[in-house]
């Protein structure tokens, strides 16, 4: 199997250029093809001579890959299934709203952290994403000319996969890639604290971070990182650095019936997220099977929201999209596929 | 201390250590030591680096409180950064770690000690710190020289020391999975503590098959390996 271009930076771009005996331009050349034109061949790379075309071509696919299987929400919420390098399946959704389309992007074939509540733990985890595999799922969309916002909060943990996943924000946001603003995209972790770091020195895009309570005891019972990586030092870690008026900040907060829903949890989250300057987006639980859980009703739900944002916390509930084909948060899973 | 002040004040800064042994204890399967200067709670796990300027992994403390040195257990992965040298290391030798910290913690309470591979180590820290009578202790393993700790563990522990082999077979050892294992018992207890340590999808499948069977979550601590 031929080594794909598609994923690679301008630096590897021209490093394979130069190796192949062809000018040091052509990395250039060949990331517009990659990432700001839309063909799908090398053979279409036209301001490269025949000749290179056919010395790319015999060492060199242009590497994208296309959907196996689209599924469309009443909401518009699309999910598309692409196959993976390994022989595995991951899940894209693409979010329709007014004048945004968010996608949402996976970057492992399942995932390693076990949350009580995420249908993708439930598959464990099969493999990581190449940073060509993460942005392909942008790329290779019928929707990529209007994508407005990224978000990596589909399946996997993106900071247990943090090269390819810096990798392919470099590619979204360098001038000779994508040229997205990093601040249209948001990387979510539940807290790896050590690739939180990186990213934040190495990214300028958005950091989400899933607390969904702020006791420990609670959230080890929900999220086993909590273990390895307490939200005590995520938190110190967040208010070490300071994210200006730009680089947003934000937690994730599944809202779960009689478990973290309560006036002593808005107050536990106003003492912890004091100094931060952040916001807070309350999801809507969606069931999984087996779950124990239960998603709090709609009056505690808005009752929350009014509460944190009555303390000054920016608060806001977020829509739930694509629940019927299985694309909405937490239901993301390519188990049934698995051989 | 109210809880907001421990979120700024109790940072887990790396230290040099002293490494005073390291045991290959099973084919590619390492124990080393430094001295301890702290006492720690068993369950608790401690950071680990080699070079600073390299992100610590994360492994359970695997000696018990009362022992002089701290100990973690490691397999040596192919392609990692850390394990194949740290698997080198010899007395004398420095490395980075820091005090254990984290919140596995068991108390009391009758409890399940359910473990996979080197997931065993927060158990047999538990178990050196005179925690397990009430304990019963599952440790399921590809290969029968994987059963770590198994003499000392059977000799105390006896019947409430649980073996299952994958792939190989003996006497007084549950041939299958753990998941198996749980899944041939009738009536699994439901007012006990479950501990869990080992890969995600262990510790998601035995997650789920005890709530299926009427186990409350909050009865259910896991630790993954990241």
């Amino acid at each position: 199997m031929k080594e794909a271009l598609f994923g690679k930076t301008l630096d590897e771009l021209t490093a394979l250029a130069v190796e192949i005996g062809l000018p040091k331009f052509t990395g250039k050349q060949l990331a517009e093809w990659l990432y700001q034109k839309d063909i799908q061949s090398i053979d279409e790379m036209t301001n490269l001579s025949k000749k290179n075309r056919e010395l790319l071509s015999s060492k060199y696919e242009f590497g994208l890959v296309d959907s196996t299987k689209v599924q469309e929400s009443i909401d518009g919420t699309k999910k598309y299934l692409f196959p993976t390098a390994k022989g595995k399946f991951i899940e894209t959704a693409m979010i329709p709203d007014d004048d945004r389309k968010t996608v949402c992007v996976s970057s492992q074939v399942g995932c390693k952290m076990g949350c009580l509540f995420c249908m993708t733990a439930k598959q464990g985890f099969q493999g990581q994403l190449t940073a060509g595999e993460i942005v392909n799922q942008i790329r290779n969309i019928p929707e990529r000319h209007e994508v407005t916002n990224i978000v990596y909060m589909g399946m996997g943990e993106p900071f247990d996969n943090l090269e390819q996943v810096l990798k392919s924000l470099e590619i979204l946001t360098s001038e000779w890639g994508f040229a997205m603003s990093p601040r249209r995209i948001t990387v979510s972790t539940i807290g790896i604290v050590p690739g939180m770091v990186t990213f934040l020195n190495r990214s300028e895009a958005h950091l989400a971070v899933s607390m969904h309570t702020p006791f420990d005891d609670e959230r080890q019972k929900l999220m086993p990182v909590q273990v390895a990586y307490p939200l005590a030092e995520v938190i110190r870690e967040i208010k070490s650095w300071d994210f200006g008026r730009q680089r947003r900040v934000s937690f994730e907060y599944i809202v779960f019936k009689g478990l973290n829903d309560s006036p002593r949890h808005v107050q536990e989250l106003c003492k912890i997220l004091n100094g931060i300057k952040c916001r807070i987006n309350l999801i809507r639980f969606h069931p999984i099977p087996g779950t124990p859980l239960e998603g709090t009703d709609e009056a505690t739900l808005q009752k929350f929201k009014e509460l944190l944002n009555d303390k000054g916390i920016l608060t806001t509930i977020r829509a739930s999209r694509g629940q019927d084909i299985y694309a909405a948060c937490g239901l993301l899973s390519t188990k049934e596929m698995l051989g | 201390m109210p809880k907001a002040e421990e979120y700024k004040n109790n940072p887990i800064e790396l230290e040099e250590v002293i490494i005073t042994q390291n045991q290959e204890i099973s084919p590619e399967v390492h124990l080393i030591s430094w001295k301890r200067t702290q006492h720690f709670v068993p369950g608790q796990v401690v950071k680990i680096t080699l070079d600073r300027a390299v992100p610590p992994r994360i492994y359970s403390v695997c000696s018990g409180n009362d022992d002089p040195e701290i100990s973690v257990l490691f397999n040596i992965k192919e392609d990692g950064v850390l394990t194949p040298p740290l698997s080198a290391v010899i007395p004398g030798m420095k490395i980075w770690a820091t005090q254990p910290y984290g919140s596995f913690k068991d108390g009391k309470k009758p409890a399940w000690w359910i473990a996979t591979g080197t997931g065993i180590a927060p158990f047999y820290s538990m178990f050196r710190s005179g925690m397990s009578e009430n304990k019963t202790l599952i440790h399921g393993v590809r290969q029968l020289n994987q059963f770590y700790f198994e003499d000392e563990l059977e000799w105390v522990m006896g019947e409430r020391y649980v073996r299952c082999c994958s792939r190989e077979q003996s006497c007084n050892v549950f041939p299958g999975r753990v998941t198996q294992y749980l899944s041939e018992i009738n009536d699994l207890p439901t007012d006990i503590n479950y501990y869990l340590c080992g890969k995600a999808i262990m510790v998601v499948e035995v997650r789920d098959l005890l709530i299926s069977r009427g186990v409350p979550y909050e009865n259910i601590l896991a630790e993954i390996y990241f």
